[in-house]
């Protein structure tokens, strides 16, 4: 498996999209960080893009490659491999080369320019998100053979869980806002890993002190050391749950 | 050596495979034909298990090869359009695949006889993309003798080699017959095969339309030439068909 | 003579209110007038009776007292540096407590310190250290029950569960005066400086800090606080209640648990204050409720979760004030009415404004808003397009917190963005028709007599 790796990574290094997007997020990171003389605003402006950019290039970036690599994947499944291998291998390659932008793009510039509690939240959550919407974009890549309908699921999926989730969740809200929702706003909250991904964030963030009520519930559950690691795992479900059905689904493919 | 056993197959509507019951032993070379659309390319994907079939079985030496994928360490595969990374250089690609292979098995004794026939080594530093439709198929032909291999499976072998390498890769065939593995070639050309092939196998709209070896198809016939052998018994029975 | 709050409240509750207090009152009033000219008599006509004594370890009166005891009525007792211990010092005679270098009484967490009960006492430089707390009555480093024309100035007190505790008490000051003390929680704290049903008050220049109120003001009228420093106390900075025709002035409350309160009360001046960082789950600047006939001016609040919370309250003038940094500068409950918000600097405050209704019957004008996006053709400082200075978002918020889990999300930009272009929700009236382009000058030493 791990030599698929080296050769799934391998590939993508050879395309520069990956190169642009590391400089992309580290230009975007290093100019808001040292824009803003207070580092907390800093984190916060750099929130907005971990939480539309980031889901958005993972979840395209990894359908696109899955879609490339096609005919690697059909040369590896005539050998002797096992096929759950050959697809968890291109996962991790992607997510491993998605992972390395981050780090390099926004998780270097926060650790030199304004390591605090948030802006290590922030790198724990932009890194979750990014396996996240890798593992979404394989369960989308592997439904359809058709490139085009995969990035169109895969945009759908993104378009989804940024604008239209919580949409509906406001929807919700307000048509039973005479009922008490605030447990239910921690249901909801885990539905949706960008949600997820944003409340751990503004959490660690001196504003939370804003969020009243249900900002003391969410900090009860995600945000206390104990509830990092609810939270954390809420994440790891969402990204574990997609790509298993992805191998499933891959189990019984035709090439 | 492989065994088949009501074999159906279905791609949405459409019935590509149909009860297909056939065994393949060692020693033989297969010629798997068919009219476009037969189900010949399917049938050798199931074998591969490339495509799951929706009923019967398959067994590689006696074991069933569902969920198992062990088995195709025993199989060179050459495709009918060999796909590549792009990105990757022909010489990557060997040395890819040699690296993947030794992590499946223990000693591979490489078979470069191809290799050297068809001079790779001049187009190494090549990538893949650069390299014409006769080019990659020498570099599918290598890979699929590269590991000697006691089956080979392959589509469409000749399929835009020139006549050289065509011949090349024929000889190489002999070869393996020699060396007593199983070999299934589909292709439609048929007088291409005629020096090599032991067995005949015929798909007709997903089924088995017979299956013989070269001198049952002669003497029943009473053709030299294979390709016309084919043809004769064709030709009856699409009309025992109509009637 | 010692009543405590409890026991007068179970009074005022007994009795017929007016009556009894207004009766209380003019024999308060006699009796002090006679107070006064008695003491003064003394003092100007026949001034060699009046003695100091001086109070040491090595001196003929060796503690306060024995001094106390010595002592006649207008008499100075001056007490050099030293530690001294004890019962509480009961002050039944008008005497001048002077400490020289801050001569140490220590309650030693048994009992309370001074308890001055008679007109008439200064008590100035003297270190009081802990008064311990108890369950059953409010101990303090210094204790005033019915009285007038008391000075306590100059004094550090340590550790006192209350500080200085007033108590029925007239024509007070208390200046100078630091007071410090560790509390952990809010059920065994007291308050720095505790005053109950009193008048004409000056608290000026006294620094307090980890008490659970640092100044809580209840049933006090015609007082001025001034100069005042508040810190790190762990419920208000301020607290004060029914207390009417107050002036609070150039006071800081900085980092207090729950900022300031000013509850039930009438005609209060608050000039040049600056409310600093009073930052939590439920955290104000400064919490209005119901209150009226108001003047806010000059003030400061900068990073408090909620600049100014208003509830019931009206007809207050909140004019030339800098809200910078805030959760929300300024809540508006929709009980609110009559309020005036002009010439105000809102900057960097996440939600400018949030009401809770529809109905806004107070006006907001010429205030100037950072977060304003409109222009200016005819240079006359003012935009020509009003400010609505509630977005969608914060309306939503008040009045479903739970809504908050969308915070920062793109849903809510996109419709904070409409609202803007087609105001639906959030109401018309909300709205500073003249919001200006530039901040207002504030000149923070702007004071007012």
């Amino acid at each position: 498996m791990g030599k698929i790796i080296k050769y799934v990574l391998y590939d993508i290094l050879q395309n520069k999209i990956i190169i642009a997007y590391t400089l992309f997020l580290l230009v975007v990171s290093v100019s808001m960080l040292s824009l803003e003389t207070d580092t907390n605003k800093g984190t916060l402006s750099l929130l907005n893009i971990i939480l539309i950019v980031l889901p958005l290039v993972s979840i395209v970036f990894a359908t696109i490659h899955f879609y490339n690599s096609y005919e690697f994947i059909e040369l590896l499944i005539a050998q002797p491999l096992q096929r759950s291998k050959i697809l968890l291998s291109q996962y991790f390659g992607v997510t491993i080369a998605l992972l390395t932008a981050f780090g390099i793009g926004v998780g270097m510039p926060l650790v030199l320019l304004s390591f605090t509690e948030a802006s290590s939240m922030l790198i724990l959550s932009g890194a979750l998100l990014t396996v996240v919407f890798t593992s979404l974009a394989f369960w989308a890549s592997v439904i359809t053979n058709d490139k085009a309908k995969g990035i169109g699921i895969s945009l759908l999926l993104w378009f989804y869980f940024s604008l239209i989730y919580d949409g509906l969740v406001l929807l919700l809200l307000f048509s039973f806002s005479d009922y008490p929702l605030e447990k239910a706003v921690m249901v909801f909250t885990a539905l949706n890993p960008v949600d997820m991904g944003r409340i751990m964030i503004l959490l660690k963030l001196d504003i939370s002190a804003l969020m009243g009520y249900t900002g003391a519930l969410y900090k009860q559950f995600f945000g206390s050391g104990y509830g990092t690691i609810i939270s954390t795992g809420v994440m790891l479900v969402w990204a574990i749950v997609p790509i298993a059905f992805a191998v499933r689904i891959f189990n019984r493919k035709d090439l | 050596m492989i065994h088949v056993s009501q074999l159906h197959k279905t791609f949405g509507n459409l019935k590509v495979l149909n009860d297909i019951n056939i065994g393949f032993e060692q020693g033989q070379i297969v010629a798997v034909i068919g009219p476009n659309g037969s189900g010949k390319t399917t049938f050798i994907k199931c074998l591969l298990g490339m495509v799951m079939p929706d009923e019967g079985q398959i067994t590689f030496n006696g074991k069933t090869i569902k969920n198992d994928w062990n088995y195709r360490s025993l199989i060179g595969y050459m495709p009918q359009i060999g796909r590549y990374p792009d990105n990757m250089k022909v010489g990557q690609l060997f040395e890819m695949m040699k690296d993947i292979r030794k992590s499946a098995e223990d000693n591979v004794q490489t078979d470069e006889d191809l290799l050297e026939a068809f001079d790779m080594k001049s187009i190494y530093h090549k990538p893949m993309r650069t390299l014409s439709g006769g080019t990659r198929q020498k570099v599918s032909a290598c890979l699929a003798f590269l590991f000697n291999p006691p089956v080979l499976i392959l589509d469409e072998p000749t399929t835009g080699l020139d006549p050289l390498s065509a011949e090349l890769l024929k000889l190489k065939i002999a070869r393996e017959k020699e060396s007593n593995k199983l070999v299934l070639i589909t292709s439609h050309i048929l007088s291409d095969l005629d020096e090599l092939v032991t067995n005949v196998m015929y798909i007709f709209e997903g089924d088995v339309f017979f299956y013989k070896t070269l001198e049952e198809l002669k003497r029943e016939t009473g053709e030299e030439k294979l390709g016309k052998a084919i043809a004769n018994i064709i030709r009856q029975g699409h009309k025992k068909l109509k009637d | 003579m010692s009543f405590t709050k409890n026991v007068f409240i179970e009074k005022l509750k007994n009795n017929r209110q007016i009556v009894i207090p207004s009766a209380m009152l003019i024999v308060n009033f006699i009796f002090r007038i006679w107070m006064i000219s008695f003491c003064g008599i003394m003092v100007i006509h026949i001034p060699l009776t009046a003695a100091t004594h001086t109070v040491c370890a090595d001196c003929t009166l060796k503690n306060l007292h024995e001094a106390l005891d010595y002592a006649k009525p207008c008499d100075t007792i001056l007490v050099q540096k030293g530690i001294y211990h004890g019962e509480v010092l009961e002050i039944r005679k008008s005497i001048t407590f002077i400490g020289q270098d801050h001569p140490i009484l220590d309650g030693q967490e048994k009992n309370e310190l001074i308890s001055v009960k008679t007109n008439d006492v200064n008590i100035i430089g003297f270190q009081l250290i802990n008064a311990p707390f108890s369950s059953s009555r409010e101990m303090a480093g210094i204790n005033v029950y019915n009285a007038s024309n008391i000075n306590i100035s100059n004094n550090q007190l340590r550790n006192t569960c209350f500080g200085i505790y007033l108590a029925n008490v007239t024509h007070c000051t208390v200046q100078n005066n630091s007071l410090h003390s560790v509390s952990d929680i809010e059920l065994n704290a007291g308050n720095g400086i505790h005053a109950w049903k009193c008048d004409h008050l000056n608290i000026a220049s006294n620094e307090v800090s980890g008490h659970r109120d640092g100044i809580y003001f209840e049933f006090v009228t015609k007082s001025l606080i001034t100069d005042n420093q508040s810190y790190e106390n762990l419920r208000y900075g301020l607290h004060f209640m029914f207390s009417h025709e107050d002036e609070y002035r150039n006071n800081r409350f900085e980092n207090n648990g729950a900022g300031v309160a000013v509850m039930y009360t009438k005609k209060v001046t608050m000039l040049n204050n600056q409310f600093i960082h009073n930052w939590g789950d439920s955290a104000y600047g400064l919490l209005l409720k119901d209150i009226s006939d108001s003047h806010i001016e000059n003030n400061i609040f900068d990073q408090n979760t909620i600049g100014i919370q208003m509830e019931g309250s009206s007809r207050i003038v909140i004019t030339n004030n800098t809200f910078t940094f805030n959760g929300w500068a300024v809540q508006l409950q929709a009980s609110c009415d009559n309020n005036n918000f002009l010439s105000n600097n809102f900057n960097g405050n996440t939600f400018d404004i949030a009401t809770n209704g529809t109905l806004v019957l107070n006006t907001i004008n010429g205030n100037y808003w950072d977060k304003y996006e409109g222009y200016d053709l005819d240079k006359d400082g003012i935009g020509d397009v009003p400010y609505r200075p509630t977005s969608l978002y914060a309306m939503l918020v008040s009045e479903m917190p739970f809504t908050i889990m969308l915070w920062r999300s793109f849903v809510v930009y996109l419709l904070d963005r409409m609202e803007k272009v087609i105001p639906s929700i959030t109401p018309e009236s909300l709205i500073d028709a003249e919001p200006l382009m530039k901040k207002v000058k504030h000149d923070p030493r702007i004071t007012t007599p």
